[in-house]
């Protein structure tokens, strides 16, 4: 059992703005941050991740909060799972909202944050295929400058970023899109379970396409793109009549051929393009019952 | 759920009465202390280094390093091991601390005792071990022509059991080869405890474990100290399911406190905890069972191979009863069973919930259903053409002589209406949270099992429980060591001891080897029978000594007294006395309780090697998302042989939670081992049940034909729901996808490639 008191030679910043936290990073560039510490501290209790100096950012109100401007909604990086189920912002992106839900326990949703899951970049992270969908950009800032980069460049490898020492995630940008949208998730469990497969499929009836993004089936944040652009041209916009079941097949084939998935104690990688296949065809049908029925 | 009849509900119950747990409420609130919340103030903390090989000779061992670390009090080896380098259930065959060679990965090598937990971190980083590493034995089936892995070898029990008539051949054959994957018992609260050394030079032990004088006796050996010296207390258990049983850091953290005179206190971390118990044998097993045309069950064979891992623990009893109870609860009048446990490299098994008895149902279950469709029979009909009645042999050519109402398990069970309705919200369907299915996507299927196991210790072992009463002012206080693990037997004890004495009033002491001999263990379904019935006992004799003091002192009939509200009264009328004041005087009796004895296992596997037996049926409907492999179990009805209820309310929480084991083993848990190494040693990766997974427990039936022998009739009944229900789920996966599924937990690959395609 060990606790925080009982390290040696550990120092706990607790920000209380954004410009503290920035001033402790740059202090100490090699900080870890600490948001929710549901990824974080169970490294450290398992021993895989040694705690040096910790800066929290849990009690810094500027991030906890969400803001809609226009078509664009800022979620501070703070902002619970927990709370992106809450109607508010799940009414505005409905797939990140069922990506929440698929977090851990309530305990758990209610501690950890986006912007710990983007900052951990565990392929399996499950808000990331909605993000990547969404083409999401992330606000990034250091105690000097601040910088702006798309969640798909964020995540570089597997849990590896292109945040610098000093710098940390201040907030994450989507559009809010005309349209509906779903995310499904494949583990051996039915709640509770890191995602074996996963999948955001959005439509953006704006710009008249439909937008992929897939989870767990390969090391970074993973766009159809070829499936999406097929898919697109193939859908009747102004009417909504559901597309042939060939065209369905085709786009089920081409998002599971964008994948490069892995064995490993969770899943086959014959599974995992398996199960993104299936999920393709049914959240593509799924969807478009909507547009249809709308 | 089935509101079980009760009668009144007071804030006293007595037998057959709900009796709310004492620590239910502080367990919810956070407030109960278990043995991770020991404390002491001038306590140090322990530590394990263990090894990173499945299978390793140790070339040499320097701890010069970590002694040297600031904080550090002590780091022991084998070579500080005072006694007995060895312990063991049944053979003490596991070393305290490695010697020479490591057996499994996670054994333990050396201990370290500090300050503090990160020092303690740091000191067992900095002990040096040069291993050889060995190719690990990790196949069952090679283990027998393999060298021996340990000077025992690594054969470690063959039942050859043969019984009837072996020239009996069936018009009717079917066969089968069934796996059945390591279950862990996924306790949550981890090893934990702390010892302290005592001024007569022995040692204080607060641990959590289901047999206080079992692990007292090989503490004791291994410290070289007299029993005497050696004295274990009870603390808070966080679940146990078996893995309590066999001793984990027990020696360690005496060796350590007697070693720097100070408390010294272990807390497994949930991975260490995976490394640091045993788990349920992984089992391999064949059978074919012959049955005439009209559905006899003429003759069953099987061979059964389990992997008890490096060490014997108490592998012998699981095989036994796994060759014993091999073809389930039916008449088979000739059978050839060939039942071996063998050691390996892979983690050490031992005890679980159903130990033994829940590998093979879910092999004969299968074998039951496969006959009935090669007999074009309804698989219930089936059963209950075969099923087992008082009077009939088992394979072992033991006669039943106390109850078995297994056609009315299977009766009501099997009639029970099913309320299941077909979901529509994704989440209530196969894939639940992940919003996988939508209801075209889904297939129903419903299937039954029937399952049963021993009660009580088998094969001539000489199984007691000591228990106390002591009456005093009015009150009762009892002693007893059993280990309360959660299957409540505190609240039973005090139910005994009210319904035998009439008082309200009822103390239980904590559990200890100070002053009372052994409970036994708390496992086999014992503790309500053994315990309950020497409580039973000692307090029957309480009540004469009273009654017969009071006759004596008023001149009036004993017979004629009775105890009731705090009051003796004669029920002629004319004497009432206050019980407070007619115990002024104490009165005790103390009972050492044994049930009927049983025989060993002869060459054949034949004896009457068993007290009683308990019986359940479940029936299970599981909906399946074909496409995808995932399940969701929709519906459990249950029946349940129990002699009598004495707490309708644990009662219903034995059979659910029974229950729920027994759908992780058939859907998600299992301990991956490869290579001999645990791959998903945390409760990220090792999954249980969770409430999406679960569905609520219907209880059909709870037959009540009390049992000669057992304290008001009652049987155990926290080992049979963890039995039949596995098979049942499986067996309803197999309905809904026609497939085979010879193995358990049924994996998502299994129903979406079974041809083994990936």
């Amino acid at each position: 059992m060990l606790n925080g008191r009982q390290h040696v030679g550990v120092s706990v910043t607790i920000a209380t703005t954004l410009e503290d936290a920035c001033a402790a990073l740059a202090a100490e560039p090699g900080s870890l941050v600490l948001a929710g510490g549901t990824d974080l501290m169970v490294e450290v209790n398992r021993g895989s991740r040694r705690i040096g100096n910790v800066v929290a950012l849990d009690r810094i109100p500027e991030i906890a909060d969400w803001q809609l401007t226009g078509d664009v909604l800022r979620l501070g990086a703070g902002v619970t799972f927990a709370e992106i189920c809450e109607p508010g912002i799940a009414a505005l992106v409905p797939a990140l909202a069922q990506a929440a839900r698929t977090v851990g326990s309530p305990q758990i949703r209610n501690a950890a944050t986006i912007g710990g899951n983007i900052a951990t970049a565990s392929p399996a992270g499950d808000s990331i295929p909605v993000l990547a969908a969404l083409d999401a950009v992330l606000e990034l800032r250091s105690a000097e400058a601040t910088r702006e980069v798309p969640v798909v460049e964020f995540i570089t490898g597997v849990k590896t970023t292109c945040l610098t020492p000093g710098e940390l995630i201040e907030a994450v940008r989507v559009p809010v899109l005309d349209g509906p949208q779903e995310f499904c998730k494949v583990g051996p469990r039915n709640a509770m379970v890191i995602s074996v497969a996963s999948l955001a499929l959005l439509v953006d009836r704006s710009a008249r396409r439909i937008r992929v993004g897939l989870g767990s089936v390969a090391p970074t944040p993973l766009r159809a793109t070829q499936a999406e652009d097929h898919v697109s041209g193939h859908i009747d916009w102004d009417n909504g009549a559901p597309p042939e079941p060939e065209v369905l097949r085709e786009f089920a084939d081409l998002v599971a051929g964008s994948t490069s998935p892995i064995d490993d104690h969770r899943g086959t990688a014959a599974y995992r393009r398996h199960a993104v296949r299936v999920l393709a065809q049914r959240s593509l049908t799924r969807v478009l019952n909507r547009v249809s029925s709308s | 759920m089935t509101h079980l009849a009760t009668s009144r509900r007071t804030a006293a119950p007595r037998i057959g009465e709900d009796a709310p747990r004492p620590d239910g409420v502080p367990k919810v609130a956070g407030t109960f202390a278990f043995s991770s919340d020991l404390h002491h103030d001038r306590m140090l903390w322990g530590g394990t280094l263990r090894s990173p090989h499945a299978s390793a000779r140790i070339r040499s061992l320097d701890i010069s390093a970590a002694v040297a670390v600031t904080g550090v009090h002590a780091v022991l080896t084998h070579e500080d091991v005072p006694g007995s380098p060895n312990y063991g259930l049944e053979h003490r065959d596991q070393p305290v601390l490695a010697a020479d060679v490591v057996r499994y990965e996670g054994e333990p090598v050396a201990i370290v005792a500090a300050d503090n937990p990160e020092a303690v971190r740091m000191a067992i980083d900095a002990i040096a071990v040069d291993y050889e590493p060995l190719e690990p034995l990790v196949d069952p089936d090679l283990a027998e022509r393999a060298d021996p892995i340990h000077p025992d070898g690594n054969l470690v029990r063959r039942i050859n059991l043969v019984h009837g008539d072996q020239g009996v051949r069936g018009e009717v054959q079917v066969e089968g080869i069934y796996e059945v994957g390591m279950q862990d018992q996924a306790f949550l609260g981890p090893e934990s405890g702390m010892a302290v050394p005592a001024e007569d030079g022995g040692i204080d032990l607060y641990v959590a474990t289901q047999w206080l004088h079992s692990d007292r006796d090989q503490v004791a050996d291994c410290l070289g100290l007299d029993t005497a010296r050696v004295r274990l207390t009870l603390s808070g258990v966080g679940g146990a399911f078996g893995a309590r049983e066999d001793l984990s850091l027990h020696v360690h953290l005496c060796m350590l406190a007697l070693h720097t005179r100070r408390p010294v206190k272990m807390v497994y971390s949930r991975e260490e905890s995976f490394h640091g118990h045993v788990h349920r044998h992984p089992a391999r097993m064949w059978f074919r069972h012959h049955a005439d045309r009209d559905g006899t069950i003429v003759r069953v064979e099987s061979r059964l191979v389990l992997d008890g891992g490096a060490y014997a623990s108490s592998s012998g009893a699981v095989i036994a009863n796994a060759t014993c109870f091999a073809v389930g609860p039916y008449r088979v009048p000739s059978a050839h069973i060939d039942g071996a446990v063998v050691r390996t490299n892979n983690p050490p098994c031992g005890a679980m919930r159903g130990f033994g008895a829940v590998q093979t149902c879910f092999a004969h279950e299968a074998q039951m259903d496969r006959l009935a469709d090669a007999l074009e029979m309804d698989p219930v009909e089936l059963r209950l053409h075969n099923a087992l009645a008082p009077g009939d042999e088992l394979l072992t050519g033991q006669t039943i002589t106390g109850t078995a109402p297994v056609a009315e398990v299977i009766r009501t069970c099997a009639d029970h209406p099913s309320g299941a309705s077909m979901a529509v919200d994704p989440m209530e369907l196969p894939g639940g949270a992940g919003r996988t299915a939508d209801p075209e996507h889904v297939v129903r299927g419903e299937a039954f099992a029937l399952g049963f196991k021993n009660l009580l210790f088998s094969e001539g072992f000489d199984d007691s429980s000591e228990a106390s009463c002591r009456l005093a002012d009015g009150v009762a206080t009892i002693t007893s060591a059993c280990a309360e693990v959660g299957q409540g037997f505190v609240t039973l004890a005090q139910q005994i001891t009210r319904e035998v004495l009439g008082v309200d009033g009822v103390v239980l002491l904590p559990a200890s080897t100070d002053g009372i001999g052994s409970a036994g263990s708390t496992s086999a379904s014992r503790q309500t029978w053994m315990s309950g019935g020497a409580i039973q006992e000692a307090c029957g004799q309480v009540r004469v000594q009273l009654l017969d003091r009071l006759a004596f002192e008023h001149g009036v009939d004993a017979a004629d007294l009775v105890v009731a509200d705090g009051r003796v009264v004669s029920m002629a009328g004319g004497l009432e006395v206050d019980l407070a004041e007619a115990t002024a005087e104490p009165i005790e009796a103390s009972v050492v309780f044994r049930h009927a004895p049983t025989l060993p296992l002869d060459g054949n596997g034949q004896g009457d090697a068993h007290v009683s037996f308990a019986f359940s049926a479940h029936r299970a409907i599981v909906d399946v998302d074909v496409e995808l492999g995932l399940v969701k179990v929709v519906e459990l009805t249950t029946s349940q042989d129990v002699g009598r209820v004495l707490n309708p309310l644990q009662t219903v929480g034995q059979l659910e939670g029974g229950a729920a084991q027994g759908v992780g083993l058939a859907v998600m848990e299992e301990v991956l081992v490869q290579d001999g190494r645990i791959r998903n040693a945390s409760f990220t990766d090792y999954l249980v049940p969770t409430a999406l997974d679960m569905p609520p427990v219907e209880i059909a039936a709870l037959i009540e034909q009390a049992e000669p022998g057992a304290p008001f009739g009652a049987k155990g009944i926290g080992e049979p729901p963890s039995i039949s229900s596995t098979a049942a789920v499986a067996a309803a996966i197999r309905d809904a996808t026609g497939l085979d599924l010879p193995r358990v937990p049924v994996r998502p690959t299994d129903i979406v490639f079974p041809e083994g395609a990936a």
